[in-house]
């Protein structure tokens, strides 16, 4: 064994244990859980068989932490949570307390020093899903954390309360079109607007085949430019879609001057009711304005503010929409219904409404 | 007070959301490296444009889990000229010791610049801001005190679940032990790109989906239930009293996606056979409504998001399936090793498992795996009437029975590809 590899620590340890990263309440009533209820916006009691309660207390984060602000977090688990905590899915702490009385002096602390919500359950807007965008994406067309924040802010009244809602709302966001933050209620995401710009000079770096391969509509083929090998770009045939920018960082498919954000509606993961839905488009051509994006925030209460008045409780925007129809959808929100609203792609003649079922 | 380098970052500190910025401002007196991420950001900002490259390095062993980026500002911000990513394998269902977590600020603050992002969209816990040689460091530490390097490229990505049994009473099965038991099994494959693309699994305990599986991961493993639901009808009496039965009627039994619930007085009735687990009704009377006793999971494939061809949404494989003892576990992990084996041997560059079935046809796929095809795996039968039936054509021309089903050799669809 040479030396260098005596050095190396061990390989493959695989995930970490999770039961010595539990509170101990929900070691000793693992798999024993009876009921649950809300005690207020962002505080909830799970009930064992046995009786034994453990409560939740859930905070909003900017996801993206300093170690000082995670120490700060942990000093208070420690505190008031015997040393246990647990992020959920959309980057929200769970404060997990085995004392009622723990409840009230840890929400304060949690506002006091980190200065976080507390909400974030039932019909709330939970927190937006995002990435990295400009903070260390190679991709991205805007930011991830900063248009979150510009959107929390202005959202924040649904994030702390419950009862502003007809159900849980989850928005979404992506700076590219590879769209990684996900399907959501509500999607603010880029969209490109030309082929990508084909800078010859750096494109032998990149795998040409692996480049024609990636396109999924057959738009990218070999050339030769001076002599050398080089790749083009059959303008009509390209959706703007970007998976070779992806490949390959000179075919460049973002523009400062003209890459805008759309929205879209409608998505739903879980199968309750009706099952998953995917999102669909409301409007698009908003200016990508940083730092605070004020046009998403309008837009985003020109779908909230009907969907509050008019939505029945547990029914979530996708389901609201289908509904009341889509002609009202777009009567409500002042959005224009458009020839780009009607899909082209694959599957484009399932989207047509083949009955005479109008709303007159 | 000299004038902020950061003006437009500094919009973003006030407003009552907590700040990022403001965060990271205050890092930066401890760590000045986080001054010049915040001055290229601040430049992104302004420009509208991002000023990051990509490119991989890896761990001697491993080959992915790095996300090295290298600063296009360097001659501006010489410190950020490399600012790489570690992913960290966090543990199951994101549950942490604060003894663990603070282990982890500890490296993030000797390795790398002291940004922690918990998490990342697949589910890794993420460090920020190492340069190369210390990105080699940090991993050599995290892999000594026992943590491990999470998923990038083709591989196995790091998985993630839902809180599950640990304090869920939904939970129809032990996600946090499935997730150990799946990442631990195939981390070699998580390790080292060995697939077309990448593969994400995603656990929940139930449809309600919180790990949001079925959209977000080729393999979606959710816990269901068959048999009888579990009723409690003093609870329900009580739920009913307490709203009345016009409010019942109208949240839950008029919700039912099949119609199985009815209520008759004071109590519920559920047509069991042809409740399809939405978890609706649970949902709106968790007190009074529970899953059956005989739990298990529905297994779905072929999940992504748009890039390239375009969201697919996940679809059923195995309808139902125990999943409580190490045998019923080994089951999942030989289905999985069928299915991986079946799309690396046919699967084009970059092409997922959803991508891999629209190619193939659903059928020839459960041919290639060995599952028998089930009408749950589908809405409805087909409506188009073109159809190859083996079975029906003469021999000569259905020629020899195949031994492998027929999927196009993998060379002439690259080919037809590129055209």
């Amino acid at each position: 064994m040479t030396a260098q590899a005596k050095k190396l620590a061990p390989r493959d340890n695989g995930a970490p244990e999770y039961m010595p990263n539990l509170h101990p309440l929900m070691v000793k009533n693992y798999g024993k859980w009876k009921y649950h209820e809300k005690i207020k916006p962002g505080v909830l009691k799970h009930v064992a068989e046995n009786g034994d309660a453990i409560y939740t207390v859930r905070a909003g984060s900017p996801r993206t932490l300093s170690a000082d602000t995670v120490r700060k977090i942990c000093d208070i688990a420690d505190k008031y949570c015997d040393g246990f905590l647990r992020f959920t899915s959309r980057a929200n702490l769970e404060f997990q307390v085995a004392k009622e009385a723990n409840i009230k002096p840890l929400i304060d602390d949690v506002q006091k020093t980190l200065k976080f919500p507390i909400g974030g359950t039932g019909a709330s807007i939970s927190n937006i899903t995002h990435t990295q965008g400009w903070m260390h994406c190679n991709l991205p067309g805007t930011d991830a954390a900063g248009s979150v924040k510009a959107m929390m802010d202005d959202l924040f009244e649904e994030f702390v309360n419950d009862d502003k809602l007809p159900a849980r709302v989850k928005i979404t966001t992506s700076c590219c079109q590879i769209n990684c933050g996900g399907q959501g209620d509500i999607a603010v995401n880029i969209q490109h607007h030309h082929p990508p710009k084909i800078k010859h000079e750096g494109i032998g770096i990149c795998e040409h085949p692996k480049v024609v391969a990636i396109c999924p509509v057959a738009a990218i083929r070999p050339a030769f430019m001076n002599g050398k090998p080089t790749l083009e770009v059959v303008d009509e045939k390209c959706m703007y879609c970007g998976a070779c920018h992806g490949q390959c960082p000179n075919l460049e498919i973002r523009d400062a001057q003209t890459d805008t954000l759309a929205i879209w509606v409608g998505g739903k993961a879980s199968s309750t009711r009706g099952g998953p839905s995917f999102m669909k488009l409301a409007t698009f051509g908003i200016p990508n304005n940083p730092p605070r994006w004020p046009e998403v925030s309008q837009a985003l209460r020109k779908i909230l503010e009907p969907y509050k008045k008019t939505g029945k409780p547990y029914e979530r925007i996708g389901e609201w929409i289908e509904r009341i129809g889509w002609k009202k959808f777009f009567e409500v929100t002042g959005f224009p219904f458009t020839k780009y609203h009607i899909d082209d792609f694959r599957y484009a003649r399932t989207t047509f409404n083949t009955s005479t079922h109008v709303r007159l | 007070m000299s004038e902020s380098k950061t003006p437009l970052l500094d919009d973003l500190e006030k407003g009552p959301w907590p700040s990022f910025v403001s965060d990271l401002k205050q890092l930066s007196k401890k760590k000045p490296v986080v001054s010049q991420l915040l001055g290229q950001m601040e430049q992104s900002y302004k420009d509208r444009w991002n000023y990051w490259q990509g490119t991989v390095i890896n761990l001697k062993g491993y080959g992915g889990g790095v996300i090295a980026r290298y600063s296009e500002l360097q001659s501006k911000f010489p410190d950020i000229a490399e600012f790489h990513t570690i992913r960290v394998i966090p543990p199951p269902g994101w549950v942490y010791s604060t003894k663990t977590l603070r282990e982890l600020c500890d490296i993030s603050e000797k390795y790398s610049a002291g940004i922690l992002q918990l998490h990342g969209m697949t589910g890794d816990a993420l460090l920020l801001g190492s340069n190369t040689a210390k990105t080699h460091e940090a991993g050599e530490e995290l892999m000594e005190k026992g943590w491990d390097i999470g998923g990038s490229g083709g591989a196995l990505r790091t998985l993630a679940c839902c809180v599950g049994m640990a304090r869920c009473e939904m939970s129809c099965y032990d996600t946090m032990k499935t997730l150990k038991h799946l990442t631990d099994t195939f981390i070699s494959q998580l390790h080292r790109p060995e697939f077309p693309y990448k593969f994400k699994f995603k656990l929940s305990g139930c449809a309600n989906d919180c790990a949001a599986s079925v959209q977000r991961s080729d393999m979606p493993i959710i816990g269901t239930w068959r048999g009888p639901m579990q009723i409690d009808q003093a609870e329900v009496g009580k739920f009913v009293d307490a709203h009345g039965a016009d409010y019942v009627v109208e949240n839950v039994i008029s919700r039912c996606p099949t119609r199985c619930i009815s209520l008759k007085g004071r109590e519920i009735a559920v047509d069991d056979a042809n409740c399809v687990h939405c978890m609706h009704c649970l949902n709106v009377m968790h007190k009074a409504l529970r899953p059956g006793k005989d739990k298990g999971v529905t297994i779905l494939l072929g999940g992504k998001r748009t890039l390239k061809i375009g969201d697919t949404m996940s679809s059923v494989l195995i309808p139902f399936m125990k999943l409580e003892t190490e045998e019923d576990l080994n089951k999942l992990t030989e289905l999985v090793e069928r299915i991986w084996e079946f799309w690396t041997e046919h699967g084009l560059d970059h092409e997922r498992v959803g991508e891999f079935i629209d190619r193939v046809g659903l059928g020839t796929f459960l041919e290639g795996v060995g599952i028998e095809p089930d009408p749950q795996m589908v809405i409805h039968p087909r409506a188009n009437s073109y159809i190859k039936f083996e079975e029906l054509a003469p021999g000569k021309m259905a020629g020899e029975p195949k031994k492998t089903p027929s999927v196009m050799d993998k060379e002439i669809e690259t080919r037809e590809a590129a055209v």
